[in-house]
């Protein structure tokens, strides 16, 4: 490895074209993968390495998935570990839970997690609760996946944020990746996970290229549930999102850091449980917290991360009470510029900064 | 010599029930059971109701051969399962039972016929009522009542009360009405995945029926043709609105449509046994799943806040009591072939009595659970965590 590294490094002439370019097609250590594909390449190499997993949804095989996200699979796998369902979400719901009571590990894929809401009593009632209601005896190793939040252009009953909905719920582990690696890393631990876990992605974020770490290229790349991940580091204020809006506060920073302003990033990564530690130590350190988040305000994630500061040590460290950035509290609209002015956008998040910060 | 003979075996029979047979000289010991085996019939053939038929070419046999050993078995199942449910009543009135107690008096036919057609290591669901259940699945009577009365004995550590109980191969004990329904057909599908012959039966009642996400599993459990049986225990009431009144077709039998279905008298536990032998049979042919109607009837309320007679009258609950009890039915039927004696079936009577009284003090002395076993078992196979309780500073416990 190293040695092809430094006749890379030599230059051109060091190696004759040819065989320069094929070495530079199997070289890099760290390569650029859309979320899309850090998904499926999850769920293949579960698929592979557990025959207990199967996955089932809709267009999930033959249509290699509405958003493509499970390309390849079917024609790998097969009928029996990839199912396409009717569209009874309800029914498949409640079929994928008793599958997992009787010892498959299902991954259930919602087309988007606006259709949950009409299996939402098996995620809750026959899921979450179970291992709990039968003294222990009954556990339930289930996926719920799915894009969740909103996209561009699909009105108000396809662009509904469930984190809050979902991460109100005891039993349940809710996580929403940002990045390919967390997407990688989680759902693979989702997976593994051995209790029912809702995975939240989101439509706008398949088609982005991250470069993946050599590391989380291998076959057992797993990301904890339950830890947050600091994207960019800073000393004035903390910004605390998930999914998509994690892109918005990053762009926001950079923004900032031209007037002065270093702002800490942090990625959640999973909402339930959620990593207050993290949260706390940064703004012990920053001293000000803003979350930001695409769902509604009343009753959302931010609403608990501000609740929990309050509650815990983080609060004696602020200098200004902490706020959050949300979604307008409205159905999503349809028009273009209405859409835009119901999200978060990169000045909401340097606007409420400066605020807080008086400048 | 006869006399000599009762005495003997009266004594036998007597110790036998206190510590086994040890006593028993091996002369003395022959000669009687010789003469318990000569007295008895070993097995008989019962006429058995014809079954009403949908989408299906024949259906189970028109006669059924029970032996004497089944009989004994199948009446001491039925009448510790009755006895177990008059005692939670009893229990219930007296407040040491709380909260929603759905009892299945009257129904017993159903969970030991269909018992006695699969074997415990087929699969089965059910709703709510699902004390008799939990016993035929492997439950203790001492277990289920801890758990009605929400102690640390309880087959769920006290945790799930009367609605939320667990064995091996049985899936509850379910409180939505109708979500029973496509869990039992993903455990099916389970089964069919694993390859293991094994099947899932999966029952429901009146009411269910008419719940939507049942016709999306009968979709999908014919369309990939799971090993589950439905059934469809019609006990004529949905709470307290009667079959009637609530759905547009009474046929259950035939609502699965494209499914096979079989209608049959559940108060005769013969009946029930071999439509499930059956619809078994059909299953773990790859025929995929098929539908039986139990018609059956609940002596008590939908619960105990239920006294049942708003929607229905005394006389028909006292009608059924006194021609299609099902227990008198099976016990009728063994005395007049000569398969038990009217003593033994007391004797029976008596030791389940006593079992159900032991269970009753269990459950009523057994302490309740402790309180750090409160936020446990929220994750399985979990590193312990922290759990926020009622106030900020209250940080609880959970392990696994």
């Amino acid at each position: 490895m190293a040695y092809l590294r430094s006749i890379l490094r030599s230059g051109k002439n060091g190696v004759p074209a040819v065989l320069r370019r094929e070495f530079h097609r199997t070289l890099p250590a760290a390569m650029q993968v859309t979320v899309r594909d850090a998904i499926k390449e999850a769920m293949d190499e579960e698929l592979e390495r557990d025959e207990r997993v199967f996955l089932l949804g809709e267009e999930v095989a033959l249509f290699e998935g509405a958003y493509k996200v499970t390309r390849g699979l079917w024609k790998k796998y097969g009928d029996k570990r990839i199912i396409d369902t009717p569209i009874a979400e309800i029914g498949f719901t409640g079929i994928a839970v008793g599958a997992a009571m009787a010892g498959l590990r299902p991954v259930v894929e919602y087309m988007s997690f606006n259709f949950s809401m009409q299996s939402v009593d098996h995620i809750i009632n026959s899921a979450a609760k179970t291992y709990y209601m039968s003294g222990g005896l009954q556990p339930v190793s289930i996926v719920f996946r799915g894009p969740n939040g909103a996209a561009p252009g699909v009105a108000a009953q396809h662009a509904q944020c469930f984190a809050a909905w979902y991460g109100h719920v005891p039993g349940l582990k809710v996580v929403s990746p940002w990045s390919a690696e967390d997407a990688k890393g989680l759902l693979k631990s989702a997976i593994r996970d051995d209790n029912p876990v809702v995975f939240l992605e989101n439509e706008i974020m398949y088609s982005v290229p991250f470069e993946m770490s050599e590391e989380s290229q291998s076959k057992d790349f797993l990301i904890p549930i339950g830890k947050a991940k600091i994207e960019r580091k800073g000393n004035h204020v903390t910004l605390v999102s998930h999914s998509h809006v994690v892109s918005r506060c990053m762009d926001a920073a950079a923004v900032l850091a031209k007037d002065g302003i270093e702002c800490e990033v942090i990625n959640l990564r999973t909402i339930r449980p959620m990593d207050m530690e993290a949260i706390e130590t940064s703004v012990m350190k920053t001293k000000h917290l803003i979350t930001v988040e695409g769902g509604w305000p009343q009753f959302g994630v931010g609403g608990e991360i501000l609740a929990r500061i309050m509650e815990g040590p983080g609060f004696g460290y602020l200098n200004a009470p902490a706020v959050r950035v949300t979604g307008v509290d409205i159905p999503m609209p349809y028009a273009k510029l209405l859409e835009e002015n119901t999200l978060p956008q990169i000045k909401d998040i340097v606007f409420s900064v400066k605020k807080m910060l008086n400048v | 010599m006869q006399k000599m003979l009762t005495i003997i075996s009266n004594v036998l029979r007597g110790s036998a029930s206190r510590n086994g047979a040890e006593l028993v000289s091996e002369g003395a010991r022959v000669v009687v059971s010789a003469r318990t085996y000569a007295d008895f019939t070993p097995q008989a053939t019962f006429d058995i109701k014809k079954c009403d038929l949908h989408k299906l070419e024949e259906g189970p046999p028109l006669q059924a051969v029970l032996t004497r050993e089944e009989g004994l078995q199948y009446y001491r199942t039925m009448q510790t399962m009755r006895r177990m449910e008059l005692k939670a009543d009893q229990l219930y009135k007296q407040k040491i039972i709380r909260g929603f107690c759905h009892l299945y008096d009257g129904q017993e036919a159903c969970a030991v016929g269909i018992e006695a057609g699969i074997n415990l290591s087929d699969h089965l669901i059910t709703a709510y009522r699902a004390h008799g259940y939990t016993l035929t699945r492997g439950g203790t009577v001492r277990e289920i009542m801890a758990e009605l009365t929400g102690r640390r004995g309880g087959i769920a550590k006290g945790k799930g009360g009367s609605m939320h109980m667990y064995t091996k191969h049985f899936y509850g004990g379910n409180g939505i009405v109708g979500a029973q329904v496509p869990l039992g057909a993903g455990v099916a599908l389970a089964c069919k995945y694993l390859g293991k012959n094994e099947l899932c039966v999966c029952l429901y009642g009146d009411g269910a029926a008419n719940q939507g996400q049942i016709f999306e599993t009968y979709n999908m459990a014919s369309l990939w043709k799971l090993p589950c049986i439905f059934i469809c225990e019609n006990n004529k009431y949905g709470m307290g609105t009667s079959v009637e009144r609530a759905a547009a077709s009474t046929d259950y039998y035939k609502r699965g449509d494209f499914i096979p279905g079989l209608r049959l008298d559940g108060m005769d536990v013969l009946c029930v046994r071999e439509a499930t032998k059956f619809a078994a049979e059909h299953c773990r042919s790859g025929k995929g799943p098929i539908l039986m109607e139990l018609q059956t009837y609940r002596y008590h309320g939908h619960s105990m806040s239920d006294p049942g007679v708003s929607y229905r009258t005394r006389e028909e609950i006292q009608e059924v009591r006194s021609k299609s009890d099902p227990i008198s039915m099976l016990k009728d039927r063994m005395l007049s072939n000569n398969m038990a004696s009217v003593e033994e079936l007391k004797e029976i009577d008596v030791e389940v009595r006593k079992e159900i009284e032991d269970a009753a003090q269990f459950a009523t002395t057994d302490p309740e659970p402790p309180l750090d076993d409160l936020c446990n078992h929220i994750f399985y196979n979990d590193h312990p965590m922290e759990v926020r309780g009622i106030n900020p500073w209250s940080k609880l416990k959970s392990v696994s």
